[in-house]
């Protein structure tokens, strides 16, 4: 059909081990050699790092324009605005996150499309937590 | 949380290539996307441009929806005719003008067109191609009117007339005969008519009605249909049979005796 396969095995194409260390079928799908090492669409690689590229390409920019200082402030800025969370089985809003990114300003497929409130994955609390805070 | 969405994404990936490749071991094919095989075009004029656009959308070669709407709204003073997948077309617009009110609302300013040309034009290369939808693009704003045609993969021009989709050969014959420079509305509008109505005729992706879109300053004519080149005929007569039209030979009556074997009872749960 319309796919082209990109010919080169790729890393970083690992399937999501769920529970047991084995492969989850039900929420990851079938699991297949050729699906870990070669990507199943051609935009597969770019849409994964994309907001990846677009940073690196918008912070090397701005040092170029403004001096080193100005991406660094930046960065920190989203480290700490990253932090700013709720506890591990809620959903945090990333309200500062995505203000500082321009995010409130955009509608993309992110927000059509896998609403989180319909997500199917669902933690255990306390023993979310425990992790969380090294306890386990 | 954008990284846990696009996990999903992948995997609802995986399994669409792995079920493509079962089902042609089975024998049995993909559904096919439903294209709208069209004609769209644009014109500048004096004062504004005109949008014009057939109304079929095809599945193959099975006419899916005979009165389709391929003028889609992006902003008070824009709007945009799509061609190619119906899905891809809808969605992208919707997106788009979304985006663009909320630009707009963010700088104060009657969006330009420009902005959505930008917009749209960055969004399908970024996904190379793979989202199908040509789209002309046309709105008036502070500097004039603009029309840009935009093309699947991305690359755009901007002309005084374009035209897109499968019938977009015969509506560019009639637009390079008759466009001249500074029309008039009514002008415009007929030349438009012309260009859809060649399309409609000569392709069989285009068909039923013509649409049109009058982008003028302070004023949008959206006239949907402007012109039914494709009407339906109307039977001249009734071809119901009479009563009575097959005789009677002979009637027999049976009497099904039903006997009652068991009778239960479900209460309805009205509480």
């Amino acid at each position: 059909m319309l796919t082209e396969l990109c010919s080169v095995p790729v890393t970083g194409m690992g399937q999501h081990v769920g529970a047991y260390g084995v492969q989850d079928t039900l929420r990851s799908g079938f699991s297949s050699v050729k699906n870990e090492l070669l990507p199943s669409h051609a935009l597969e690689l770019s849409e994964k790092n994309f907001q990846l590229n677009q940073d690196k390409m918008n912070f090397s920019t701005l040092r170029n324009i403004q001096g080193l200082h100005a991406p660094l402030k930046l960065q920190m800025e989203y480290r700490a605005a990253r932090q700013i969370q709720r506890l591990p089985f809620l959903q945090s809003s990333h309200l500062a996150l995505d203000t500082l990114k321009g995010n409130d300003e955009s509608i993309s497929f992110e927000d059509i499309l896998n609403d989180p409130a319909q997500s199917e994955m669902v933690g255990e609390p306390h023993i979310m937590v425990e992790y969380k805070l090294g306890l386990m | 949380l954008a990284t846990h969405s696009l996990f999903l994404t992948m995997f609802l990936v995986f399994r669409n290539a792995v079920l493509e490749t079962e089902v042609t071991k089975v024998g049995c094919r993909m559904p096919a996307a439903r294209k709208t095989g069209t004609t769209i075009v644009g014109v500048v004029f004096k004062d504004g441009l005109v949008l014009g656009a057939d109304t079929r959308a095809t599945e193959g070669m099975i006419v899916a929806d005979k009165n389709c709407s391929k003028i889609h709204y992006i902003s008070p003073n824009i709007y945009c005719c799509g061609a190619g997948t119906a899905a891809d077309t809808e969605m992208t617009t919707q997106i788009i003008s979304s985006n663009l009110e909320l630009h707009s609302l963010s700088t104060g300013r009657l969006p330009r067109v420009a902005t959505a040309n930008r917009m749209l034009k960055q969004m399908l290369f970024r996904y190379q191609g793979h989202i199908g939808a040509a789209l002309v693009l046309g709105g008036m704003d502070c500097n004039g009117p603009h029309l840009y045609s935009i093309y699947p993969h991305g690359s755009t021009d901007k002309l005084p007339y374009v035209t897109m989709g499968s019938g977009s050969l015969a509506a560019m014959a009639v637009f390079e005969d008759r466009y001249k420079q500074d029309m008039e509305e009514e002008d415009a509008k007929r030349l438009v008519r012309d260009a859809i109505a060649a399309g409609i005729f000569n392709d069989l992706g285009s068909g039923s009605n013509i649409d049109l879109c009058v982008i003028t300053k302070g004023r949008v004519d959206y006239l949907r249909p402007h012109d039914m080149a494709n009407k339906k005929g109307v039977r001249t007569g009734s071809y119901k049979y009479k009563r009575g039209t097959t005789g009677v030979l002979t009637k027999t009556v049976t009497k099904l005796d039903l006997e009652v074997v068991e009778e239960t009872i479900q209460t309805m749960d009205t509480s």
